[in-house]
């Protein structure tokens, strides 16, 4: 069980990644963007080309950090793919979602057009790469650390838990001290009041897709790294990043953070009774139970 | 291709296309009329296929010992299609309800990802739970209607009538339920809910209603298609094909538009075919990649609509009483 609990906090960390980009997006834009899980699969599977196709043509060495199961190819990879997500949000937002915006559509409307750009990502890396599950380092051994408690974690899993928890205190950190982050912040709070008082809206905005599409990315590259890739994978995180969403609150990234962290676990110790198949259907129940006990998340945040 | 053939292809594609109307149908109730964002269809559609087929097949254990060895159903009641029809109506509509429940008071996009999350448990359940319907080998060997009366080759063109006419009942009782009082509320809370609230109009009951009403109808459509195929199994009911194919169609047609619904799932579904001929063309190596490309065709067909022509095909009907004009 506490075995099962620490790879629900890796799982969870993955999960917050996606959970407070899509939170920061639904705070500003107001809109369920439904392509949020599919952004994730764009990253990884950007980072696939790089360390599997380019990096290897550009002859940068092969050889992996100490007892970690990738090298320089991803140490590279990994900035750059979160970048190139962050390109592509920014894009689906300027040719998609900004026309809409400017004809005042309804946020279904939005949310039905980021469900339509979720498919159109997911069928461009099916037609790239097609539906097998792909590794970035396939035929690595991945040794484990035994701790006490039979917990075993491999060196990976350390790894990307403190990817994550950098990633989410440089956020706080331009959240808090920049001026852009506090731009942020007051259009989320409140759109118009930000617009009258002088803040680029449109700017916030672009900074807003940009990051929370590069932190989509960066746990979409370390769902491959620590499980594997594959078309769908964004589509199966969909229901945790929301529920996850939900439960912090909507607009609350802290909320996300822990929201993100509830739902791994609830999704790894679950397995421990059902099968693993079930991990989406669990995400679901622990949402329908928010949704019927406190629908404005546990830390408020927007009105439901 | 030979004349016959020809024919034979057009009747395949007039069923489907009925039967992908039927759902168009269901999700104008619930889109089009009272702007409900159900994108679960593929759970109704999938629970209205597995329960007519429930229904309308006998129990394994009473066909043969060694059948049952292979074919797993928790019950199997042996009785007509039309049975399963509205078996599949009840059902599909008792689940709306318990999704309709406690998302429907809330803002509109959670009851959008309650859907999503229906549709991935409900196939999650049928793929897993083999005691239930045999689990991913799915049903097979469902029963057809008129069966005996012409030749099975023509077997076709029975089923083509019969799914027309379920088509146009369906049609005619929402064009009636959406003109009466009923469906003047339906529309006033897709316009303005506080407004219609004002008015004294319980939001929430009328939403549920709507959603509903819709959905039995795509457990109709469900259970439509499942006797057409004759074998079912869960991985036909994925999000891609039974559910967002249906939204292109609607946005297509034009929402709010009962003509517009039919008219987008015939259009759409042609798109579709005809973007597999296209593919047939592609060199072998990219065949097995093909029904992304044609998925691909019909979001980038959805963008298209939903920034340059929202309205659809057809656009919204205008309802105003014959008396005036």
């Amino acid at each position: 069980m506490a075995e099962l609990i620490v790879y629900g906090i890796v799982l969870g960390s993955i999960i917050a990644l996606g959970a407070i980009g899509l939170t920061l997006v639904y705070g500003i834009l107001r809109f369920a963007n439904f392509a949020h899980g599919d952004l994730m699969t764009a990253g990884a599977y950007i980072a696939f080309f790089l360390v599997t196709g380019l990096f290897p043509w550009l002859g940068i060495p092969d050889t992996t950090f100490g007892s970690l199961s990738f090298g320089w190819r991803m140490a590279f990879a990994f900035p750059i793919g979160m970048f190139c997500v962050a390109v592509v949000s920014i894009l689906l937002d300027r040719i998609l979602y900004r026309p809409l915006r400017l004809k005042r559509s309804g946020s279904v409307i939005l949310a039905m057009s980021a469900l339509g750009a979720s498919f159109i990502i997911r069928m461009i890396v099916l037609i790239l790469w097609g539906a097998d599950y792909r590794l970035y380092r396939p035929g690595v051994l991945r040794p484990a650390i035994q701790l006490p408690l039979e917990i075993k974690i491999r060196p990976d899993q350390v790894f990307l838990l403190l990817v994550v928890l950098t990633l989410v205190i440089l956020l706080y950190l331009f959240l808090q001290r920049t001026k852009m982050g506090k731009a942020m912040r007051a259009t989320s709070d409140n759109m118009e009041l930000a617009r009258v008082s002088g803040i680029d809206t449109e700017r916030v905005i672009i900074w807003t897709w940009g990051i929370g599409g590069a932190l989509a990315g960066a746990g979409g590259i370390l769902y491959g790294i620590d499980v594997q890739l594959h078309g769908g994978m964004g589509w199966n995180f969909l229901l945790p990043l929301f529920a996850a969403t939900i439960l912090g609150g909507i607009g609350n990234m802290y909320g996300a953070l822990i929201g993100g962290l509830v739902m791994g676990v609830a999704q790894q110790v679950s397995t421990a009774y059902l099968l693993p198949t079930y991990k989406p259907a669990v995400a679901f129940i622990v949402m329908i139970v928010i949704l019927l006990v406190r629908p404005q998340g546990i830390f408020g945040g927007r009105r439901a | 291709m030979e004349i016959g053939g020809i024919i034979a292809f057009l009747v395949f594609w007039a069923i489907m296309a009925g039967i992908f109307a039927v759902f168009a149908l269901g999700l104008n109730i619930q889109w089009g009329y009272t702007g409900l964002f159900n994108i679960g269809i593929a759970g109704f559609f999938c629970i209205g296929a597995y329960t007519s087929a429930l229904i309308t097949t006998p129990r394994p254990e009473d066909v043969s010992p060694v059948y049952a060895q292979y074919v797993q159903q928790i019950f199997g009641w042996d009785l007509p299609f039309v049975c399963g029809l509205l078996g599949a109506a009840v059902v599909c509509g008792f689940i709306a309800f318990l999704i309709g429940y406690p998302t429907l008071r809330l803002r509109e996009d959670y009851l959008a990802i309650a859907t999503i999350g229906i549709a991935e448990t409900v196939r999650l359940v049928f793929n897993n739970y083999h005691r239930l319907a045999n689990g991913p080998r799915g049903l097979m060997g469902l029963p057809q209607p008129l069966q005996g009366l012409v030749d099975p080759r023509h077997y076709d063109y029975i089923y083509l009538v019969i799914v027309l006419a379920v088509m146009v009942v369906i049609y005619i009782s929402i064009e009636r339920a959406i003109r009466s009082p009923w469906g003047r509320v339906l529309r006033a809370i897709r316009e303005d809910e506080v407004a219609s609230a004002m008015s004294g109009k319980d939001i929430f009951r009328f939403k549920m209603q709507s959603l509903i009403f819709g959905s039995m109808i795509m457990g109709v459509g469900g259970a439509l298609y499942a006797h057409y195929t004759k074998a079912i199994s869960p991985d036909v009911f994925t999000p891609l094909y039974g559910t967002f194919i249906i939204w292109v169609m609607l946005m297509a047609g034009g929402s709010g538009n009962n003509k517009g619904a039919i008219l987008g799932a015939f259009v759409v579904w042609g798109i579709w075919i005809g973007a597999k001929f296209l593919t047939d063309f592609l060199p072998y190596t990219l065949k097995a990649r093909a029904p992304y490309i044609r998925f691909l065709i019909i979001f980038i067909l959805l963008e298209i609509i939903l920034i340059y022509r929202p309205q659809g095909l057809m656009g919204e009907e205008k309802r105003i009483s014959k008396m005036i004009d």
